[in-house]
């Protein structure tokens, strides 16, 4: 499986790209309020960055720090991203509840070092390889290799059926 | 053997011996979404074509995080939740009854030796009846509804001994706050947290659940605390069926183990805008606030209102201070009806609101407004949690809440308690 698409960053106020909270990814005010994916998505990382969502395009690959998505179970923080057009996630490390939520919609997220990504850059991942290549021309950034910690079969599984839905369709309930 | 409680109980529950690191089918004892997540798990269960939910009586909704709700489309949602109970024939509870991690508890669902699931990455509460316990999303849940079953990656396990007594004034929050600064928001991520020590023979069970109940904040899939007879004396009468307390084993492996003496430990604070972000009281009293708010499944329960109670006897509120109250079920709120805990908060000037999470979460019953400081009894201060990413959030315990709602500042609680 490979995914190839530009990297969009995103920071906290003072300037730190690690824990990134559910409440950050989707408001609980619009959690409630709005069931529609494509709705939640205009509204991913408001209260960080209110023009967030403008910088956006379709197949965008969004970076962070450590601990990605740390906070509430919200279902809705992973599908809101996935609704905004993100494609990927790539982040030094996952909180254990976005983790899992991500894989059964089918977002893929990748764990590697990031502080060589920048704003922009054009990146290559190749999930089977376990490598994140930068397609950038930029000092001797072109083609480096950034080794990504292996997807779990889980995971992977999830990733190819579609998600979760089609997994559990597929196999009429959990197969391994 | 070697295993830890995660180890035992997630073999038990797949019919085989597993270790950390395995994964594993698992039946589960329980689950739960409440309005924030039922939505999703009820479109996931149809579009999944599921037409029965399994096991209905191990499974419920909970209406409690907008509740009753404050626009259209909330009630949209809570209608869509009663319909599918009443269909599915599984538990709900309805506005006013409280907060999931109060009312399923109280309930009797689930004892020692399960494993529960919720809609609500606050689940992990639970272990403070020694089982495992933990949030997931919508679509695990709708599965779990349709087969009754999930599946777990064995998490490795860390454990965390408190030794020592508490000092008036300082509670089972300040313990849990300074060892989230110390271990940080992700220094506990994918790990089963099992506490132990002599400190926890001194609290409560209600002190247990506020423990377990923020171990998420530093990334624990589970927190879990021994079974004593404290524990045997709170289900009894609650849980129905045969309780299977689980102890780990001698020479289990744990990845880290930490000591903390809790007799030295003075309240402490998380300051905004993450639960880390901890100090101890001394470097940040005086701060002014505009909002105080007891309550949520991390302090809204009876001891916490009599702690609060007791500060707030006889006393006012600052002019200034807007303090809400919400009780965290139904049960909590006629116990202390009962003990005059609510006419205290009442003289006082507080606002008691119904239980639920009140406005821990942001919808309604107490958005701050621009540049308000907010303390608060709750488990997160993320900009915008409650509503208004211009306010700033600081946690403490119950005590520290009330004190600093009398003066309009943030107040060391043991300087109401010395008179």
């Amino acid at each position: 499986m490979i995914i190839k698409g530009k990297v969009k960053r995103i920071y906290k106020p003072d300037g730190s790209d690690n824990d990134i909270n559910t409440d950050y990814i989707i408001s609980g005010r619009y959690k409630f309020k709005i069931e529609d994916p494509k709705e939640l998505g205009k509204h991913i990382f408001e209260d960080l960055n209110p023009n967030f969502v403008e910088k956006i395009s379709p197949g965008d690959i969004l970076v962070a720090g450590k601990n990605f998505g740390c906070g509430s179970s919200r279902e809705q923080a992973p599908l809101a991203i996935k609704s905004a057009g993100i494609m990927a996630i790539i982040a030094q490390s996952f909180a254990r509840i976005f983790y899992r939520n991500a894989f059964n919609l089918a977002l893929p997220l990748i764990e590697c070092e990031t502080k060589n990504i920048q704003e922009d850059d054009f990146l290559e991942i190749d999930l089977e390889k376990g490598i994140v290549k930068n397609l950038t021309k930029r000092g001797n950034h072109l083609n480096k290799e950034i080794k990504i910690k292996p997807l779990p079969k889980m995971m992977l599984e999830l990733l190819k059926t579609g998600g979760l839905v089609e997994y559990f369709k597929k196999y009429k309930g959990f197969n391994f | 053997m070697c295993k830890t409680i995660a180890e035992k109980i997630i073999s038990k529950h797949s019919g085989k011996e597993v270790s950390a690191g395995e994964t594993a089918i698992t039946k589960i004892d329980f689950a739960f979404g409440q309005d924030g997540t039922s939505g999703l798990i009820i479109d996931t269960f149809n579009k999944i074509g599921a037409k029965r939910v399994s096991h209905p009586k191990n499974c419920a909704l909970v209406i409690d995080h907008s509740a009753p709700s404050p626009i259209a489309a909330i009630s949209q949602i809570h209608e869509k939740m009663r319909s599918f109970a009443k269909e599915q024939g599984i538990s709900i509870y309805d506005i006013g009854c409280g907060v999931c991690h109060q009312v399923l508890p109280e309930g009797g669902h689930f004892g020692a030796g399960d494993l529960v699931i919720g809609a609500d990455s606050h689940t992990c509460t639970y272990g403070a009846l020694n089982l495992c316990a933990c949030g997931m999303g919508s679509s695990d849940i709708a599965c779990a509804f349709i087969s009754g079953k999930t599946w777990f990656k064995v998490p490795e396990s860390m454990k965390i001994i408190l030794k020592g007594k508490l000092h008036q004034g300082v509670y089972a929050k300040d313990i849990i706050l300074f060892i989230i600064k110390d271990l940080t928001a992700e220094g506990a991520n994918y790990l089963s947290v099992e506490f132990s020590g002599e400190t926890i023979n001194h609290l409560s069970i209600d002190g247990r659940f506020t423990i377990c109940n923020l171990s998420v904040e530093m990334g624990a899939k589970f927190g879990i605390m021994p079974f004593d007879g404290k524990t045997e004396k709170w289900l009894k009468g609650r849980v129905k069926k045969k309780l299977h307390p689980v102890l780990a084993d001698k020479d289990a492996k744990y990845i880290d183990i930490r000591e903390y003496d809790v007799s030295k430990l003075e309240p402490q604070i998380a300051k905004p805008h993450t639960v880390d972000n901890v100090s101890p009281i001394s470097e940040v009293e005086n701060i002014p606030i505009q909002e105080a708010f007891l309550g949520t499944c991390t302090n809204g329960r009876l001891e916490d209102l009599e702690i609060a109670g007791k500060i707030l006897s006889g006393k006012k509120i600052h002019p200034e201070v807007k303090f809400i109250v919400a009780p965290a079920s139904r049960e909590v709120l006629l116990h202390a009806l009962k003990k005059g805990i609510i006419e205290v908060f009442l003289r006082a000037g507080a606002v008691v609101v119904n239980p639920g999470c009140g406005p821990c979460v942001g919808t309604h019953q107490g958005i701050p407004t621009d540049g308000w400081n907010v303390i608060s009894t709750a488990n997160r201060n993320f900009k915008g949690r409650m509503g208004n990413p211009k306010a700033n959030i600081y946690l403490a315990s119950p005590a520290t809440v009330a004190a600093s709602a009398i003066s309009g500042k943030i107040t060391d609680p043991r300087r109401y308690l010395k008179s």
